[in-house]
């Protein structure tokens, strides 16, 4: 610690630290632009400086280190002089309209302006406009207000290391902007509209829409992801207007996924559902709740005392809080009805028995920037999971290594180590294994692999992506993460699918665990049995067959054979018409009072934000009314805070046994389908995001993806037709020759309209010309 | 007066440029003893500080204390990088040291990388010098040819590797920080200092930037312990005899203005821009007799600069020219930081709108008051250089202004 002064008062600060950083910190105003203390110091928009004693100029606060003894005055005479001159230099070119302004009243010019600028301009000459350049349905431009900050630039340079904004020309000619007009399309790029101190880079959606005074802002959690990352919801007149990251340095430090920050977009999408309703000969009719209520328990007894409650089954959206999913469970099962699950993407149960309490990344979120080694296997986790990449790069910027095990070469925002391109993630993993079992050598990358992950250097960690975790052979691949974790002492986790997977495995949403993780003594069907196969009847709440399982349509097929389906929604669509016999609307999730639990095990609270829409109620009410109805014991609730208390205060099981699965041999006879989702179609509320559907990642046309080696030994063409079958089902596609794609596999995204036809689970498939 | 001793030594001999030419006056005489010898850097380093060299690029910074900024045994790779991006409007020195003596160029630098422990060194030219590049070019050529340069130079066990890289334009890149982001294949801006290049220069590693006349008169200085107080000056404008004067520093203005032919056509001096456009003008009277050196140009508020020495005549309009003057720095601004790239272009049309008789009266304060709202306050010195040159016009010549209006 060194000790200085500022502004007259003494103050220790850490060596190495900058004049802004000590300000800031003691509150201290000295106003900036360029400066985050998120990014890399430019020192270029010259608005932080100040007096230092001894310095014949004044000195750029952000950019200048703390010493011993040093004076600073950051309001004498010449600091105030050549802040007032920087902000007058600042406002030349800038319009000075902020009434039509969208950054109008929480802009950082006009701020600082208030304290530092003039209050007329002495510039008469003409002002300098700039061409606007379409950067895609996010982010909206207006870069004659752009100050030449770089904050945009620095953030894909840094933080995601997607390089997508740059400054082009110079002088005063100088603009930000993408180099060739293009949209931005990284998945976290909207924090470029935090970052901007103007308005030149605006929230497309949120543009014109309401101003900052207008709205009440109220704390929440993002939803599609395991990890919440913490927002506020900025809401005025009963509706959400937008969503800004709120900060929490353990989960998403001050960024947002696009995916968290506009799926609000979908709260009020034409699909909400009004009024309950029924089907009576195959005609919907609104009825009152009573009365869909009613309807919703008689067929449901109906079916378990015609059929046994063996064929009757529960499907919950692992995005659903824990209070509904504790609640559920307990109504089934109540009802004697066991079949229960949430894992509507699961392909492979075996040894589900040997799961943890709940799934965990192994090491906790915020120490995933630590990792000296980390092994990802079958995941392109910027577009699974954008928070988890941030950190991953995190961790190679700050000397981690990072190495792969993939069936293509995504393009990761940051280096990797080594990269195993192959369609046998079982048989890579195996092979890594052998190597360090020194049982034998493997591929270069193999090999790689091993020393990276032998290397005792610091912290390890092996992360199985969605292809993994969706792989037919899933356990068998978990029971190798497993094994090469305890040789190497390397943690293993994963991020599950959904942000409330963790609740659902706590409050017992599993067929064959109670809540709190303890045996069951009848196991019920899990979600792949009670799918493939049709049960009698079947409780949907939030799950959208076709889209939210990995059987596709086949999913849908299933259900509507069956005699009785209840729904339990926010959204309907015409599938949701044609296979249940009651809807239940329920709340939507900023309408709603819950807790979600993280990746970390951490409980966050979202807090209804605005009325329920129509006349739908928040989910728990709808499944307590029910078990009322069924006159079920225990369920006497008056609050939602009744029901998070009685699953707090359930002891957890804590020992569970070993996965000790031993791996079979793998090799591709023919094509290997692999089947991610994408990023904007993981949920029912990100599907009805419209601007998050009109990016790139939506993926709404997606091809058949194969390599020149595959496509040559087809004989497909670039562009061409081709059609895919696969167990009995097919689809015709284009066809993307992707040079990156392994030999011998085939990647057709899931959760599409296009490809449901197609089930996911089945990875074999055929491919020809048409 | 002794004039071209040093870096134009070569004059005099036909086709100077080429290697034999300079071997012919002693050239490489001194790297050879260096190898040879395996002089201690330190007595390199002596020698020059009693020369009293001082940086030519402008900023007159001692030479011996720049190379002492980088230790010869400090571990990694270590970089040279000559400056010959010369785009100071008026300046021309380099131009004919590489035109006419580019091995001597090569011997200094070499030098200094042996001084320093650098092994690879750039010269960067300015990319419009196609006739210098060319030459440039064949004399690494030759040099490399000869073994003086390259892998194990003469057996010495010694490396210097020297690579020519032509510059696209930008008079920015005459700046060492931003000349070192264009080597490295960026846009070049100038970086934030501290670091300073000695710590922190090409691709992160301790880098010594030097001017292509300070390095080229290395081996003269070396050889003969004299001349460290010689200096080319760039006469032009208004004068018989433009060119480059390699003269002792002190030399007065009235006699570099005999060396340079005297007025032409026999005009009135009416201003002198010493040091390069961005230097402050000083008026005939304050010119005239002024010793040129480092020193005695700073305390007339003005500066030696690059040695650049712009000769106005009577007729020369200073409002018309300061407008030429700030339209440059307009155009060659890099746009990084506020104060330069709003300021400059302010400044440009305020001077045009007076020029075609559309000024106000506050236009010449205003002026004055943006220039000082720019100066000191960015992050290079190109923010001075386009305020120097108007504070020192309206300060020296505000009644051609106010006539304008």
């Amino acid at each position: 610690m060194i000790k200085l002064e500022i502004d007259g008062e003494t103050v220790e600060a850490e060596e190495g630290s900058s004049i802004i950083e000590n300000a800031d910190r003691l509150q201290i105003p000295i106003p900036r632009f360029c400066y985050h203390h998120k990014l890399s110091v430019a020192a270029n928009c010259r608005m932080c400086l100040v007096h230092v004693e001894n310095s014949r100029k004044p000195m750029p606060a952000c950019a200048t280190p703390v010493a011993e003894g040093m004076k600073v005055w950051t309001k004498s005479k010449e600091a105030v002089a050549a802040q007032h001159a920087v902000m007058e230099f600042l406002l030349v070119n800038h319009p000075l309209d902020c009434p039509i302004c969208d950054q109008g009243g929480e802009c950082e010019l006009q701020d600082v302006a208030m304290g530092y600028g003039r209050d007329y301009s002495r510039y008469d000459e003409p002002k300098r406009a700039v061409i606007d350049q379409n950067l895609g349905p996010l982010i909206a431009t207006d870069m004659t207000r752009c100050i030449h900050c770089t904050r945009c630039v620095r953030f894909g340079e840094e933080i995601s290391g997607q390089r997508e904004m740059g400054a082009t020309g110079r002088g005063e000619n100088t603009e930000i902007g993408t180099f060739i007009e293009q949209n931005v399309d990284s998945e976290v790029s909207a924090n470029i509209i935090d970052l901007c101190p103007v308005g030149a880079l605006t929230s497309k959606p949120f543009r014109f829409k309401a101003r900052t005074w207008e709205m009440r802002q109220h704390p929440g959690i993002g939803t599609h992801d395991c990890i919440g990352a913490n927002i506020y919801l900025h809401v005025h007149n009963e509706q959400v207007m937008r969503v800004v990251p709120r900060e929490n340095e353990r989960l998403n430090e001050i960024w947002l996924a696009d995916r968290d920050r506009f799926s609000y977009t979908a709260v009020l999408h034409d699909e909400r559902i009004r009024k309950p309703m029924i089907r009576k000969q195959d005609k919907w009719h609104v009825v009152s709740w009573v009365e869909a209520l009613k309807y919703a328990i008689s067929g449901i007894k109906l079916i378990s005392q015609k059929y046994g409650a063996e064929n009757f089954g529960a499907l919950i959206s692992p995005s659903a809080s824990v209070e509904e999913q504790y609640l559920l469970q307990k109504l089934m099962r109540g009802l004697g009805i066991n079949n229960i699950d949430h894992r509507l993407r699961q392909v492979d149960f075996r040894m589900q028995e040997a799961e943890p309490l709940y799934p965990t990344l192994g090491v906790d979120f915020a120490d995933i920037e630590k990792q000296q080694a980390i092994l990802v296997v079958g995941g392109n986790i910027p577009k699974e999971h954008p928070n988890l990449a941030l950190k991953l790069r995190k961790a190679v910027v700050q000397g981690g290594s990072i190495a792969c095990i993939n069936p293509v070469a995504y393009k990761f925002n940051f280096d990797l180590l080594a990269e195993e391109i192959t369609g046998t993630l079982i048989k890579s993993l195996q092979q890594v294994l052998d190597v360090l079992e020194q049982k034998s050598t493997g591929t270069a990358a193999v090999n790689k692999i091993a020393h990276m992950l032998r290397d005792d250097s610091g912290d390890k960690l092996i992360i199985l992506g969605q292809l993994a975790l969706q792989h037919p052979r899933a356990a068998e691949l978990k029971a190798l993460a497993i094994r090469i974790s305890n040789i190497t002492g390397a943690k293993f986790g994963f991020c599950s699918n959904g942000a409330n997977a963790a609740g659902a495995w706590i409050s017992g949403c599993v067929p064959h665990r109670m809540p709190g993780g303890h045996p069951t003594d009848e196991i019920g069907k899990h979600a792949g049995e009670m799918l493939e196969k049709p049960l009698r009847g079947y409780l949907l709440y939030g799950v959208e067959p076709e889209f939210d399982s990995v059987f596709g349509n086949k999913a849908l097929t299933s259900v509507s054979e069956s005699d009785f389906v209840v729904a339990v929604a926010s959204y309907t669509s015409e599938s949701i018409k044609q296979i249940a016999d009651v809807i239940l609307p329920i709340a939507q999730l900023v309408e709603m009072t819950g807790n979600y639990i993280n990746v970390d095990g951490i409980w966050q609270e979202l807090r209804a934000v605005t009325k329920p829409f129509g006349e739908s109620r928040p989910g728990w009410k709808v499944l307590r009314v029910l078990a009322n109805m069924a006159e079920l014991e225990g369920f006497d609730y008056t609050d939602v805070s009744q029901v998070t208390d009685e699953i707090c205060e359930i002891e957890c099981a804590e020992k569970f046994v070993q996965n000790t699965l031993s791996a079979e041999p793998e090799e591709i006879n023919n094509l290997k389908r692999f089947a991610p989702v994408s990023l904007y179609a993981v949920d029912g509320t990100v599907r009805r995001a419209g601007p998050l559907q009109q990016t790139a990642d939506a993926n709404l046309e997606p091809r058949i993806c194969i390599n020149q080696n595959t496509a040559k030994y087809i004989g497909l063409a670039d562009g061409a037709y081709a059609s895919v079958h696969s167990g009995g089902y097919h689809v015709k596609l284009k066809v993307l020759i992707d040079t990156q794609v392994a030999d011998q596999v085939v990647i057709i995204n899931q959760a599409n309209r296009l490809t449901n036809p197609l089930p996911a689970h089945l990875t074999s498939v055929e491919v020809k010309q048409c | 007066m002794e004039i071209n001793k040093v870096c134009y030594r070569a004059l005099h001999v036909p086709n100077s440029w080429t290697l034999d030419a300079y071997q012919s006056i002693g050239g490489y005489k001194v790297w050879r003893k260096i190898l040879q010898e395996k002089t201690d850097p330190n007595k390199i380093i002596e020698q020059l500080k009693e020369s009293g060299l001082r940086g030519r690029g402008g900023a007159g910074f001692p030479t011996a204390t720049k190379w002492t900024f980088i230790k010869r045994d400090m571990p990694g790779q270590k970089y040279v990088v000559c400056n010959s991006d010369e785009g100071e409007p008026g300046t021309f020195k380099d131009r004919d040291i590489m035109r006419y003596n580019p091995h001597q160029l090569l011997e200094g630098i070499a030098i200094a990388g042996y001084v320093m422990g650098a092994s690879v060194a750039y010269n960067y030219i300015r990319g419009e010098y196609r006739e210098p590049i060319a030459r440039m070019e064949a004399a690494l050529a030759e040099a490399n040819a000869a073994r003086l340069l390259g892998k194990d130079i003469l057996g010495s066990g010694f490396d210097m590797h020297i690579h020519n890289v032509e510059g696209a334009g930008a008079y920015i890149c005459g700046e060492e920080t931003a000349l070192l982001d264009s080597l490295e294949g960026k846009k070049g801006l100038p970086r934030f200092k501290p670091p300073f290049p000695a710590a922190h220069g090409v691709y992160g590693k301790p880098t010594t930037v030097n001017n292509t006349e300070t390095l080229a008169s290395v081996p003269v200085i070396l050889e003969t312990g004299k001349y460290g107080n010689y200096k080319i000056f760039s006469v032009s404008g208004h004068v018989n005899k433009p060119g480059n004067y390699e003269v002792p520093l002190g030399i007065t203005f009235r006699e570099l203005l005999d060396l340079a032919g005297g007025m032409l056509d026999g005009k009135k001096l009416k201003a002198v821009i010493p040091g390069g456009s961005s230097a402050p003008v000083l008026p005939a009277e304050q010119i005239m007799d002024m010793p040129m050196d480092f020193d005695s140009l700073a305390k007339a508020g003005t500066m030696l600069g690059s040695g650049a020495v712009i000769v106005l005549n009577e007729d020369t309009c200073m409002v018309e020219l300061l407008a030429r003057i700030s339209d440059f720095y307009m155009e060659e601004s890099c746009g990084q930081c506020t104060p330069c790239r709003e300021g400059t272009g302010w400044m440009a049309r305020i001077l045009h709108r007076i020029l075609h008789g559309e000024g106000s009266k506050e236009d010449i304060d205003k002026l004055d008051s943006i220039a000082s709202g720019i100066m000191g306050h960015t992050i290079c010195a190109l923010g001075d250089a386009a305020a120097m040159p108007v504070q020192s016009f309206i300060k020296h010549f505000r009644q051609e202004f106010v006539a304008k209006i």
